[in-house]
């Protein structure tokens, strides 16, 4: 995804004129880029479902379920998607899921109102997305080594603070909170519409703002976007913490939909998360990546896995399909790089 | 008084002396030609001059006044533009967001603060018409040839009005035609009293264009002279340490 509008501009006829000739149409670029190789993929994969299992995928009940699914996993991706822009990595999204969960279970357990339950989840993500992005730009560590410490801290620290129990006695408030996330507008499921306005929201930023324009530059060049006077460091940390705020609500929602927090909320869900950015487009060494390409590699990864169990694969294979397309699309962007470059 | 004062600048990187006691003064309107070998120092001093590097001792002055740059940003605010040897350019960005890097153009869009396209690359395709470059505001910098990357490293410096302009190197990748562009356009910042300081290890160009010509050799000056005092013979004896001082 780049930072160019569709609209050509009127105003530069006269150089436009003389150098049209290489100008890339809006066609060429559609057909370079991966998220809309993605899309395809995914409605050829749902045409073929709903023509083979018409009773059981192409239904409303499925679509339901699929799109609240992904919601989760696409939320955590369009954050992870800020970080992935500036070359970084966040290995905590899932570990910070449980640990929000836990702290938004004990705080509706002490019986205290459901958006301060909801504040302090969301605090919770935001202070531990704060500290990787402090240890990564302004103490200089490797991000892969920071969040893979957090990682590992942010998920004991849930088994800690809810003394290893499942938290499901939510107090007067648990009603409210439940409804959020697990209730519906429309018959589409409440994580499916965040999802939905966090993607234009971030869509927005990536494409429109100077900060998001900053994570590509970070991203593709960090020494030159320093010398042009680009604040780095505060980028940096700004994109861990939008990292973990996004982990945050993915967290509020899930337990909100199964009414319960339990420290395990999230395991394995990082690897879920890198992949759908990954397979949506965004290149693990910075500087390319976008909101949207984030949501279709989620949304590919859960029709994907739903299905399978349609046509009765064991759920266990799962893993090995994530695993399997990550690399793939790696390789890909490889082979398109080597074409480009 | 010079608008910028170079006293004693040394700069040291662990055991490495790349700048030993350099003093050099530039005037307002003045063009000069920083020559040297392979690793004497110009990068080096360009950056310290840029705020990328702070000097281990010296003193840098603009217009008198002693300045201590923390960073590029420090250094743009007095009016120092830099086109630096390696371009520093992000590849995944297009041509005029490159330009426009860390100084954008915005507007007002209800309560927030939006990305002005149109405007940019209206300016930028100026920039370009101006620097009679073929490139394209909105084609990512990824695809565009050694010029075109070149002109839009040179374009940058053209967004503010710049007192000082420093260049490194910046018609190595380019063609005749270009260069002969590049060299017009240093002119004009010269009539329009702007101060330039042109590295290039081009001879015919520093003489073509410049006032006067400084040569360096590992870390010190070695000459500072009018190029009607000198000749491209003797220039090429002190950047090789054929002749020793001048
Ligand atoms: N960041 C750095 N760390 C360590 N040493 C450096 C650094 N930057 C430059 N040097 C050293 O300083 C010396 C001068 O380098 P500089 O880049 O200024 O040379 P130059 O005159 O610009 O050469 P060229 O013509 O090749 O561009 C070299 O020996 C170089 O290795
Ligand atoms: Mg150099």
């Amino acid at each position: 995804m780049t930072t160019v509008p569709s609209r050509p501009l009127q105003s530069s006829v006269a150089i436009e004129d003389v150098t049209s000739l290489k100008e890339r149409s809006f066609g060429q670029r559609l057909l370079s880029s991966q998220p809309f190789w993605v899309t395809v993929a995914l409605l050829i994969i749902c045409v073929v479902m709903a023509w083979d299992q018409p009773e059981a995928f192409a239904t409303a009940d499925n679509f339901y379920n699929i799109t609240r699914n992904f919601a989760f996993i696409g939320i955590m991706a369009v954050g992870m998607t800020a970080v992935i822009l500036t070359g970084g990595i966040d290995l905590s999204v899932g570990s910070i899921m449980g640990l929000v969960g836990v702290v938004c279970g004990l705080v509706l357990h002490a019986e205290h109102y459901w958006a301060v339950a909801i504040a302090a989840g969301l605090l919770a993500g935001a202070a531990a997305g704060a500290v990787n992005g402090f240890l990564i730009a302004y103490v200089g560590l490797p991000a892969f080594v920071v969040t893979l410490g957090m990682l590992s801290v942010a998920r004991s620290l849930a088994v800690v603070l809810s003394e290893n129990r499942m938290i499901y006695e939510f107090g007067p408030w648990g009603e409210t909170f439940n409804a959020i996330g697990g209730g519906s507008i429309l018959g589409v499921a409440n994580p499916a519409w965040a999802l939905l306005v966090l993607a234009l929201i971030f869509g927005f930023i990536f494409n429109f703002t100077a900060w998001g324009n900053y994570l590509y530059a970070i991203g593709s060049n960090e020494t030159a976007a320093r010398l042009t006077g680009v604040p780095v460091r505060r980028i940096k940390m700004q994109a861990y913490i939008v990292s973990g705020l996004t982990a945050a609500l993915a967290s509020v929602l899930t337990v909100g939909w199964q009414g319960s927090a339990i420290n395990a909320l999230g395991q394995g869900y990082e690897l879920r998360v890198i992949a759908s950015t990954v397979i949506g487009g965004a290149d693990l060494m910075g500087g390319q990546g976008g909101a949207y390409g984030a949501v279709v590699g989620a949304a590919l990864i859960e029709v994907i896995r739903n299905s399978l169990l349609m046509a009765g694969v064991d759920a266990n294979w799962q893993g090995a399909f994530v695993g399997l397309f990550i690399v793939l699309a790696v390789l890909l962007q490889r082979i398109r790089g080597k074409r480009s470059a | 008084m010079a608008l910028l004062e170079l006293q004693g600048i040394a700069k040291h990187f662990g055991a490495i002396e790349a700048l030993k006691g350099v003093d050099l003064s530039i005037d307002a309107g003045e063009v000069v030609g920083l020559m040297g070998d392979n690793g004497a120092g110009k990068s080096t001093l360009v950056r310290v001059i840029a705020g990328n590097f702070r000097p281990s001792e010296g003193q840098i002055r603009i217009a008198g006044k002693a300045k201590h740059f923390h960073n590029p940003v420090d250094a743009r605010s007095e009016g120092i533009e830099v086109v630096y040897q390696d371009l520093a350019l992000c590849d995944n960005l297009t041509a005029a967001a490159n330009v426009f890097l860390g100084r954008e153009i915005k507007r007002q869009v209800g309560p927030f603060r939006v990305l002005d396209y149109p405007a940019m690359y209206s300016r930028v395709a100026e920039l370009f018409n101006e620097l009679k470059s073929e490139t394209r505001p909105r084609d990512l910098v990824k695809q565009m040839s050694g010029g075109q990357r070149q002109a839009v490293a040179i374009a940058r410096t053209r967004l503010s009005n710049a007192r000082i302009v420093l260049m490194d190197e910046p018609t190595a990748a380019i063609s005749v035609r270009q260069v002969a562009e590049v060299l017009d356009l240093i002119r004009r910042l010269r009539d329009q009293g702007i101060a330039v300081m042109l590295i290039s290890h081009r001879m015919p160009d520093v003489f073509s264009v410049c006032d006067r010509v400084v040569v360096m050799r590992r870390g010190t000056k070695v000459a500072d002279k009018n190029v009607h005092e000198t000749s491209p013979e003797e220039v090429t004896g002190l950047i090789t340490g054929a002749i020793h001082t001048a």
